[in-house]
């Protein structure tokens, strides 16, 4: 039989085995293999940490006593997946793009990187999940006590449970800590604990599932006897209470967007957007099948076991008092890796929020330099990440100590809910309404918190803690009508109802009045734009679309730019230009354009364009930076103007400026003109194709046009073939990934070799010094003859000389090989000859090339892969080039003249 | 000829598109009503015996025809999506 | 017909084409390859469409098709864009400057030819 001995061992084993695959993926995803690490199923897997073990063991004591009404807390969730176009996708998009951290850092840089809101959302957030922890240690210690119990006869006493727990939050800490915090990726993604969570979340669905398949086909009869036993059972009593059905739809619906812990998976931890397409069905799909066997668990253990058992150890008892030990066995890991995996997760978010919203403010005004030391400021946030992690499971030990554990405890999922549930006016407000503003999020969040408290949390520790028992029955100061759990005369009412009610209700009050009411500082409502606007963006405009914009904004961002006086007159000449009183115009893609050449003027274009592209919506600068330059700007102007000797670096600043302008300018330019070369090469040989097999084949030609249109055709996809070529060469090369064949040769072999392949007409005279063309370098002979025939075909095609000659001459000085390439035609002109190494570039009539124009820049390419160089040399009669090689080992071999 | 009848083509998929959108915004109201639709039931008695099976079957049933409808539609908006990052 | 069209197009191939396809179906085709002088070569042939390519050499096809805008003799005849760049930012620029039609290589043979007719009978 089982003993107790074995189950510690089996857990310790499954314990080590979450831990190998933490580090295995650890590593994997060091080694950048992320392969199926990164794939929707595991995201889906790890979205399960909504299903903790207060729904493995719960739900089906929740079924036992209140029927169906436990399916409510999976609906919710369903209803937020399946409707993920509405909130989900734009929360994950936001996560990703603002680089987001936390549900604390989402709110506190949507309302201007408010610190206050940081620290009030972490604060609440402590608080709410505290006892959730707290309730997970207490169901793995409760677990293990059956298994005691069973074995030994005699019951757990209190100091054994305690002994479990403490143990179960040291470990608990310790895999945290070890994967949690390993390393501070700027994307806070954690790929070793996120595959622990989906291993978990498989085992969690396959030991309910199994216990399941049991109970319905082992116990019962098969699906219709159990649908018969159902409406036997006590159960089948259970009483429909409408607004509590409704009302913990809705709860767990927001609970499932505001909890720290499902925000950690499902927003900061997604690697791709695209997975949560496949979540919104998958996870779904998951909840179904946790849920699909509770009713008929409940069923069974009702009528199996003696009355006055535990419900909530149903999924435990019912396996053993049938002697399946190796299910119970099974049944026990699934509910250890449901109180695991919350557990670490919201240890995770949890710490996250401490360390970035409470303990780095705290040390970065202590430490007056501020963050000048990167490495340093790296050291702190680990540690403070690590002692957060050790000090929220104390907190969930100490809160399972004091409130000892049993029946209060249990009731704190929901109360829990209702906790997280008061950040979502300040959420959603946050990200679909630019009004929105900080004051009202404050305003909100704390009469939310502070009514949650009030009427939830401190009246379920029962008049022991805080609230006194008068208070609860009679109102402070005996004022009946603020009485925790009937406030305004509101009596009767489910306590649970009665406080997301009011708390809801009334922080959303506060939030919109605040929001109404108050007036945002400018970060704010650029952030409010980034947020709210996330989807509008407006690629490779060069004109702005008016419309969207608030000219008020633009307004602000010019005033810090151009100084109040120009920035109010620029604004009032422009409104009045389009007849309007006062100081906003329509921001017409007129008045935007001058508007951006008036900030260009001091800022540069580029910098420029992007400050309205913000204000548009359409840039993916952060805005921290663009108010850094702001600022930066108008306060070098202000110095400028007072302060001669500043005027230099400001100089240098502005030139800077304008440099990077122009980078990107350019950048810009060049891919738009790449690619419309691109699309002229590929669709002129296709035309030629296209238009004489239609010819063929509407018949009617001679024989010898036939023959003639077929050679075209023939060419021309060879034409196309060798493009295609040259544009995959050409990309290999210049992204640095070609693999070179180095060795040492002579170069006496490489050019001869490439005047054979290259010099086929026959017409071209070759003049060359043998002699001196004996030098071994050590190079790819490979690529550099394909250099040499490149420049030699050229010439061939080029050189309108009568009696054309091509002078090859090989100098070696100063370690470096020199290959010139000269003919005796008509030279490139010197306009032309910075040009002819860019793609595509093809002088006069390039009907003479046959190729694309993309010879000279994958020569050049070839040789900077080679460690040399090839260049035009001017003034040589005709068309000279100079291709330079490194030539490590100078050594003439010149000894055997031919 | 070619020419007009592409941008009927376009107006076409996108207006499928922009339809499949209104369908996963319209899936989780209509999932919502659906699975409200049990506080309808009447109760008590010994008709309220009947209906608990009843609602287990109801209630998944639902559940079901959500998860299949959310999975037909998320292929088609992921196609959608990817579409929109191309064009960013 | 008998009528004239100038082929103003620098890529010998759809030059051919496009001349053997007009040829078949009976127009009197005149071909010119050079930008700096497609002014001079349409008053030469004073034909009654034009078939304009836009990439050529030394002078573009807009330039050209500018001039002939601005030419008192030239405003109204008929021109047939062709490019092979295919963007929207070229169309549109052919519109304005006042292009009577516009088309994309690789073009369908039957189209061409039913442009062409169009432009003539318009």
């Amino acid at each position: 039989m089982l003993s107790f001995n074995i189950l510690i061992a089996v857990c310790l084993a499954y314990v080590v085995a979450l831990f190998l695959i933490a580090f295995v993926a650890d590593r994997r995803a060091r080694r950048g293999q992320l392969g199926w690490l990164r794939s929707p199923l595991v995201y889906t897997l790890s979205l399960s940490v909504y299903c903790t073990a207060w729904t493995f063991y719960g739900a089906v004591g929740y079924a036992a006593r209140s029927g169906l009404e436990f399916v409510t807390i999976y609906l919710g969730p369903t209803l937020v997946m399946v409707g993920w176009w509405w909130i989900l996708r734009k929360l994950v998009r936001i996560g990703r793009s603002q680089r987001i951290t936390s549900i604390a850092d989402l709110i506190s840089s949507r309302y201007g990187k408010s610190n206050l809101l940081g620290v009030i959302v972490t604060l609440m957030a402590v608080i709410g999940t505290t006892p959730y922890i707290a309730l997970q240690l207490q169901s793995v210690t409760v677990s293990f006590a059956v298994f005691a119990q069973d074995r030994s006869g005699g019951a757990w006493g209190a100091s054994d449970l305690n002994a479990t727990a403490l143990w179960v939050a040291a470990g608990l800490a310790l895999f945290t800590v070890l994967f949690g915090t390993r390393n501070l990726d700027a994307n806070e993604r954690h790929y070793g604990v996120v595959t622990a969570i989906a291993a978990e979340a498989v085992m969690k669905l396959f030991a309910l599932i199994a216990v399941g398949v049991f109970v319905v086909w082992g116990v019962a009869d098969g699906a219709g006897d159990i649908l018969a036993r159902i409406d036997t059972s006590p159960i089948a009593d259970w009483d429909m209470k409408p607004g509590r059905w409704v009302s913990l739809t809705f709860l767990s619906a927001v609970a499932f967007l505001t909890l720290p812990r499902m925000f950690q998976v499902m927003v900061v931890e997604n690697v791709d957007e695209r997975h949560l397409a496949t979540a919104s069905w998958a996870f779904p799909l998951y909840l179904f099948l946790m849920s699909l066997f509770v009713v008929p668990i409940a069923v069974v253990g009702l009528d199996l076991l003696p009355a006055g058992s535990n419900p909530d150890l149903f999924v435990l008892t019912v396996p053993l008092s049938q002697g399946r030990d190796g299910l119970a066995i099974l049944a026990f890991l699934g509910g250890f890796s449901s109180a695991t995996s919350m557990v670490i997760i919201a240890a995770i978010a949890l710490s996250t929020m401490v360390s970035n919203h409470i303990v780095m403010p705290i040390w970065l005004s202590m430490a007056h330099q501020g963050a000048t030391v990167s490495g340093d400021v790296r050291q702190v946030v680990l540690v403070s990440r690590r002692i957060s992690i050790a000090v929220i499971l104390a907190l969930g030990y100490a809160y399972f100590r004091v409130s000892g554990g049993g029946a209060a405890l249990a009731a704190i999922g929901l109360i829990s809910f209702v906790g997280v549930a008061q950040f979502l006016p300040a959420m959603l407000g946050g990200i679909f309404w630019r009004g929105a503003t900080k004051v009202g999020a404050a305003a909100g969040l704390l009469t939310g918190f502070a009514l949650w408290a009030y009427t939830l949390f401190l009246p379920s520790f029962g008049g022991s803690f805080i609230l006194p028992v008068s208070v609860l029955a009679d109102g402070p100061f005996g004022i009946g009508w603020l009485r925790p759990q009937g406030l305004f005369g509101v009596s009767g009412m489910d306590p649970l109802l009665h406080a997301l009610f009011w708390s809801l209700a009334l922080n959303t009050i506060a939030f919109c009045v605040g929001s109404l009411s108050s007036f945002p500082k400018p970060q704010e409502r650029l952030q409010g734009a980034q947020f709210v606007n996330v989807f509008d963006h407006n690629p490779n405009s060069q004109g702005w679309f008016g419309g969207v914009v608030e000219a008020e904004d633009l307004l602000v961002m010019a005033q810090r730019i151009l100084g109040p006086e120009q920035a109010q007159g620029l604004f009032t000449r422009a409104a009045e230009r389009q007849g309007k009183a006062g100081f906003l115009p329509d921001t017409s893609p007129e008045f935007l354009q001058r508007l951006e050449r008036e900030l260009s003027g001091s800022v540069g274009a580029a910098t420029g364009h992007a400050m309205i592209g913000q204000i548009v919506g359409g840039s993916s600068v952060s805005v921290d930076d663009l108010m850094a330059v702001a600022d930066e700007t108008a306060q070098m102007m202000e110095y400028s103007s007072q302060l001669e000797e500043k005027s230099a670096e400001l100089g240098r600043t502005a030139r800077q400026l304008r440099e990077v302008n122009e980078k990107l300018t350019d950048l810009s330019v060049q891919k738009d003109a790449f690619l419309s070369q691109i699309s002229h090469e590929l669709r002129t040989p296709m035309t030629s194709i296209r238009a004489f097999s239609e010819i063929l084949r509407d018949g009617g030609v001679t024989g010898r046009e036939r023959k003639k249109y077929a050679t075209i055709i023939h060419d021309e996809t060879i034409r196309l073939t060798r493009l295609l070529d040259d544009l995959l060469d050409l990309s290999v090369l210049e992204n640095g990934q070609v693999k070179l064949n180095m060795r040492t040769v002579d170069l006496y072999d490489v050019i001869e070799r490439s005047v054979v392949s290259a010099g086929i007409d026959g017409r071209m005279r070759f003049k060359r010094a043998s002699s001196g063309e004996h030098v071994s370098v050590m190079t790819d002979p490979d690529r550099l003859s394909q250099v040499f025939i490149n420049l030699i075909a050229n010439a061939c095609k080029y050189c309108a000389a009568d009696a054309p000659e091509l002078q090859i001459k090989v100098r070696t000085a100063a370690g470096v090989v020199e290959v010139d390439f000269i003919d005796n035609g008509a030279g490139i002109p010197a306009k032309s000859q910075p040009l002819i190494f860019e793609k595509f570039s093809r002088l006069g009539d390039h009907r003479a090339a046959g190729g694309a124009g993309l010879g000279l820049a994958i020569c050049r390419e070839v040789m900077s892969n080679l460690g040399g160089s090839v260049d035009y040399l001017p003034g040589q009669g005709g068309a000279a080039f100079r291709v330079s090689l490194p030539n490590e080992r100078r050594s003439s071999v010149g000894v055997n003249h031919s | 000829m070619n020419e007009r009848r592409e941008p009927l083509f376009l107006e076409r998929e996108s207006y499928r598109q922009r339809r499949t959108v209104d369908a996963a915004r319209l899936l989780p109201i209509l999932g919502f009503l659906a699975l409200c639709l049990p506080i309808l039931w009447g109760r008590g008695g010994d008709e309220g015996s009947r209906v608990t099976s009843v609602g287990v079957i109801y209630l998944f049933g639902v559940w079901i025809v959500l998860i299949v409808s959310a999975m037909i539609l998320s292929r088609r908006l992921r196609r959608i999506e990817t579409e929109q990052d191309d064009i960013d | 017909m008998g009528k004239k069209v100038l082929l103003i197009e620098d890529e010998p191939n759809i030059i051919e084409a496009i001349s053997y396809i007009l040829k078949r179906d009976g127009w009197i085709v005149a071909t010119h390859a050079d930008g700096t002088t497609a002014i001079a070569a349409v008053e030469r042939h004073a034909p009654d469409v034009v078939i304009l390519d836009v990439m050529l050499p030394g002078r573009s096809g807009f330039d050209v098709l500018q001039d002939l805008r601005e030419g008192e003799a030239t405003t109204a005849l008929p021109v047939l864009m062709l490019t092979a760049r295919g963007q929207i930012k070229d169309r549109e620029m052919a519109e304005r400057l006042g292009a009577s039609r516009f088309m994309t290589k690789p073009f369908s043979n039957k189209e061409v030819l039913a442009c062409v007719q169009e432009l003539v009978q318009a």
